[in-house]
């Protein structure tokens, strides 16, 4: 008795003629077979696969849009953060020791503009008693919530707007009766230009409109006022020369030790009183919180994306039960159990990273749409090109692990049988 | 290359005896056929040779190797390389053309793509199907089907053919083309074991094993 001789093992010489045991080739599937026989597969039953295919693309879809969407609009924002800068800083009075309102000295300006680092500074004083009117007949509660602040001339340079209509105070708002809108407040009294000598009533006087300004992006407070000079509002309003707050634009690198320098400047009495913020950082929590929203929509990606693994599976199942005539004969055409499993796990994996390649196409074109329609920046993070194939590949394998080893434990003439 | 079944019982879950201490030598080149009623154990004794399934006791030795201590991996070799089967029902693949029908026969020998469908397309043309070989099986007709069967099996050149009622499906014409093209295999050498209940198709082979429950009753010559 002579056992099975496997290749590259040697016949024994001594063996009688008869009986000689032939050496035996082993049966094979290379990859590259292995790849056709799966593609073979899905191609015999297409609209199958192409309906399965399409929950892994939902799923995919889904995440790589939330990805390239919320990529897009923060792009867009960090652009804006990067055009306005990050270098703009506001000092305000806040609170003294005591708790009392604290008031910064009309001097703390001249200070601030010569302070090492900084480029520029802008004051604005609140006018408290003061409210804007198209006119005199409008009830005196109808104030539109629009404030009344005295600004300086380079109040726009310094926070970084410009102007839609007009100009901004000049030299000539300081003795005449002149007034500069916010976004805001010109929507608000409906006033979209400059020209025919608009008129508002502010207090008991009459102030011509000059000027509309933009949004101002880092500080949108600004918007909603009405900018006289300060002259007028202390002719008119018997207005403190105190600022209640002041923008300051240091150099690009020296913001933080700016800043720390600030309060001892503005009010060396009282430092402790005088608070500094920087607007830009309100921008870039925003960006932030883009990418925190994206975390809950990926989970719901996930969810599409295991329903459509489970849908592949389900889809397996079945298909192996329906060919096992196909695995009855690959058997007895010589494929061990090892060839049938594999080949319906390359096929159910072959179709997820179909579904998968087909995903990225559908988010990036959701994404294309939505950065279009907001004038946003179109981007699709590098790396989804590489992730969204690969990850509906493992999803496919892992769908086809269980039908993969049904169809390798199936009896191969239970199969021929059937 | 032989086939040898020595004491081989055969019992499927349930306490069926499919098979009874069956023993028979089938020399390399011989022409068989096994006849018998349906449930006479014909198909069970056939899939025991080509080794799809292991008998439950007794030993199989094909070409001198003892089957029933090879793995399935050994067994699939065995099969790839050296055993061809052909079924009643055809089990040809609708979407593939005859030429890759014949040519997925080789897949499992590790054969490039290219090879196997010169070899398929010259053993269509052996057939006598040459004029036929881009055509789906649904464009065939029942014998042409078998026929494309037959090449699948024969065309990498097995040692042995196993074939389970072949004609089964046919008309006695179709039948008769696909017998005298399974009988001129033999002049190749390869061992042919065909199944029939047909004792008309039985008597143009030389030996005849007569089944009934499960045993050989009669082993017939000439």
């Amino acid at each position: 008795m002579t056992d099975m001789v496997l290749p590259g093992e040697n016949v024994p010489a001594h063996t009688p003629p008869p009986d000689t045991p032939t050496e035996i080739g082993r049966a094979r599937l290379p990859f590259r077979e292995l790849i056709g026989v799966a593609l073979q597969g899905l191609r015999t039953r297409k609209l199958r696969a192409a309906l399965s295919a399409l929950g892994i693309a939902i799923g995919i879809g889904a995440m790589v849009a939330v990805v390239g969407v919320s990529s897009s609009a923060q792009a867009n924002l960090i652009a804006e953060i990067d055009s306005l800068g990050t270098n703009l800083l506001t000092i305000s009075p806040g609170t003294d020791f005591l708790g009392n309102s604290a008031v910064l000295a009309p001097s703390s300006v001249p200070m601030i503009k010569h302070m090492l680092h900084v480029e520029n500074a802008a004051p604005i004083y609140q006018l408290t008693n003061a409210n804007v009117y198209r006119t005199p007949f409008v009830p005196a509660e109808q104030t539109g919530g629009i404030g009344v602040d005295a600004a300086s001339e380079n109040l726009p340079k310094v926070v970084g707007t410009t102007l839609a209509a007009g100009h901004f105070l000049a030299g000539v708002s300081q003795a005449y009766p002149e007034v500069v809108l916010g976004a805001q407040a010109a929507a608000t009294l409906q006033i979209t230009r400059v020209s025919g000598h608009v008129m508002l009533y502010i207090g008991n006087q009459w102030f011509v409109v000059v000027g509309i300004l933009n949004p101002v992006k880092l500080d949108s407070s600004l918007d909603s006022v009405a900018f006289i000079s300060l002259p007028m509002a202390e002719k008119y309003f018997q207005q403190l020369p105190e600022p209640s707050e002041v923008y300051v634009r240091s150099t690009q690198n020296n913001v933080t030790s700016v800043a720390n320098l600030l309060p001892a400047t503005a009010n060396p009495q009282d430092p402790s009183g005088v608070s500094v913020d920087r607007p830009s950082d309100v921008l870039e929590a925003r960006a932030a919180a883009k990418g925190q929203f994206t975390t809950l929509l990926l989970g719901l990606g996930a969810v599409a994306l295991l329903v459509g693994a489970i849908g592949i599976a389900n889809i397996m199942v079945i298909s192996v039960l329906e060919r096992r005539g196909e695995i009855g004969l690959r058997r007895a055409l010589g494929a061990t159990r090892g060839h049938i499993s594999i080949q319906f796990l390359a096929e159910s994996a072959l179709l997820a990273a179909i579904g998968g390649a087909f995903g990225l196409g559908i988010g990036a074109g959701a994404t294309e749409i939505y950065s279009a329609a907001k004038h946003e920046p179109f981007i699709v993070p590098l790396y989804a090109l590489i992730a969204a194939p690969t990850a509906g590949f493992i999803i496919g394998a892992l769908a086809g692990l269980y039908p993969a080893a049904k169809a390798a434990r199936l009896s191969p003439t239970e199969a021929l049988r059937a | 290359m032989s086939v040898e079944l020595a004491q081989v019982s055969k019992e499927y879950p349930g306490g069926v005896l499919a098979l009874r201490d069956v023993s028979v030598d089938i020399p390399a080149g011989d022409q068989v056929a096994v006849v018998g009623p349906s449930g006479s154990g014909k198909t069970t004794m056939l899939t025991i040779l080509g080794t799809l399934e292991r008998p439950s006791s007794g030993q199989v030795r094909v070409a001198g190797h003892d089957t029933t201590r090879a793995s399935d991996g050994q067994l699939a070799g065995l099969r790839a390389h050296q055993i061809g089967f052909v079924f009643q029902a055809f089990h040809l693949q609708e979407s593939m053309t005859a030429v890759d029908n014949v040519a997925t026969g080789m897949l499992y020998t590790g054969m490039p793509l290219a090879r196997r469908r010169e070899l398929a397309r010259a053993a269509l043309e052996r057939v006598g199907l040459g004029h036929r070989l881009d055509f789906k099986p649904r464009q065939l007709s029942g014998g042409e089907r078998q026929r494309v069967a037959i090449a699948r099996a024969l065309a990498k050149r097995p040692a042995i053919i196993l074939a389970d009622e072949p004609t089964g499906n046919l008309d006695s014409k179709s039948g008769a083309g696909v017998l005298s093209v399974l009988h001129e295999l033999g002049s190749d050498g390869a061992t042919l074991v065909l199944i029939t209940h047909d004792v008309n198709i039985a008597g143009e082979f030389p030996r005849r094993l007569h089944m009934r429950d499960g045993e050989i009753v009669e082993d017939e010559r000439g």
